[in-house]
């Protein structure tokens, strides 16, 4: 018997950029991936959820800040609050921050340039449902794009993410001005995670690199446990 | 009722857009110290009631004009000049 496709929504935002490559990614790792538009005030049956890149609304205002409010956004925080597995990736990931779903907030490169390569990543968690494919203290390399990727919690609120040890994804070199060079964090819970990097450019070798399907797998595989866990 | 936002990056923040507009205005000739940049919302309130407005003005920016965790707001009110 072949293992059971997890379903896992793509949030569409007028705006969004990577909704198709997150898509064709997940299905290319054995997901039954599907689109849900940004106006559905509810998911449909999900074992998880992916926020992809883009510029939702323009990025106006602060990037995320518009999106927040979008109505699939309080069924997402509903389906976190249960549990739900959520990830979200660039802009995705300024969402859940703005939400305050994830702790932080995602500014302007320190550069103030727009940042287009491939970055080096340290893993510095291996026991997240987004990095049980990646061995601890693994190097990835995965591709950035963006203008405003510079994370930011103040002492206090850094701190506390250490001692929780909430920080996922570390770039091994300055890319945008984020403290302590802060690319991927989770919640408290660790069902929920945003990173800059863009784990969907990045399975298939052709791309430069196929780092990025471990992010996206160990994904795929959390959601299938969590589906076979239900049934 | 008119209202002006003016939302900045909180005292601390780094501020790379303040930063690159001082070091232009230098290569200009001007003597200018730090400069911070910010952003003005400009808003027409339905409330003629000052204390409501500004209530409401300040959820507006609680809720999605500014984000506490990086920026600082002053609201000013401006009654109907006709």
């Amino acid at each position: 018997m072949t293992s059971p496709q997890p379903r896992i929504g793509v949030l569409r935002f007028p705006g969004a950029c990577d909704d198709r490559d997150a898509l064709w990614a997940l299905s290319a790792l054995d997901a039954e991936a599907l689109f849900v538009w940004h106006t559905e005030t509810e998911l449909p049956h999900l074992d998880a959820v992916l926020l992809p890149g883009g510029f939702s609304y323009g990025d106006y205002l602060r990037c995320g800040a518009i999106a927040r409010f979008a109505p699939a956004m309080k069924a997402v925080a509903a389906f976190a609050s249960e549990g739900g597995l959520v990830l979200g990736v660039c802009n995705g990931f300024q969402i859940l921050c703005e939400a305050g779903l994830l702790p932080g907030v995602l500014r302007r490169n320190e550069s103030l340039s727009f940042v287009c390569r491939d970055v080096p990543l340290v893993v510095e968690r291996t026991d997240t449902p987004f990095t049980s494919r990646c061995a601890e203290g693994e190097c990835l390399t995965i591709p950035v794009k963006h203008g405003e990727g510079c994370w930011f919690a103040d002492d206090a609120l850094y701190e506390e993410l250490e001692t929780n040890r909430q920080v996922v994804l570390r770039y091994t070199e300055p890319v945008n001005g984020s403290r302590n060079d802060v690319a991927g964090v989770v919640n408290e819970r660790g069902n929920v995670m945003g990173l800059m990097p863009h784990p969907e450019h990045a399975v298939d070798p052709l791309l430069g690199s196929a780092d990025g399907a471990l992010i996206l797998s160990s994904l795929v595989e959390a959601a299938r446990d969590r589906y076979l866990a239900s049934v | 009722m008119r209202a002006v936002v003016l939302v900045r990056p909180k005292d601390g923040i780094l501020d790379p857009q303040g930063q690159a507009v001082e070091s232009s205005l230098r290569q200009l000739g001007f003597a200018v110290g730090e400069a911070r940049v910010g952003r003005i919302v400009d808003l027409e309130v339905e409330s003629n009631d000052v204390t409501v407005a500004r209530a409401e003005v300040e959820r507006m920016c609680e809720q999605l004009l500014a984000n506490p965790l990086i920026e600082s707001y002053e609201i000013e009110l401006r009654g109907d000049a006709g």
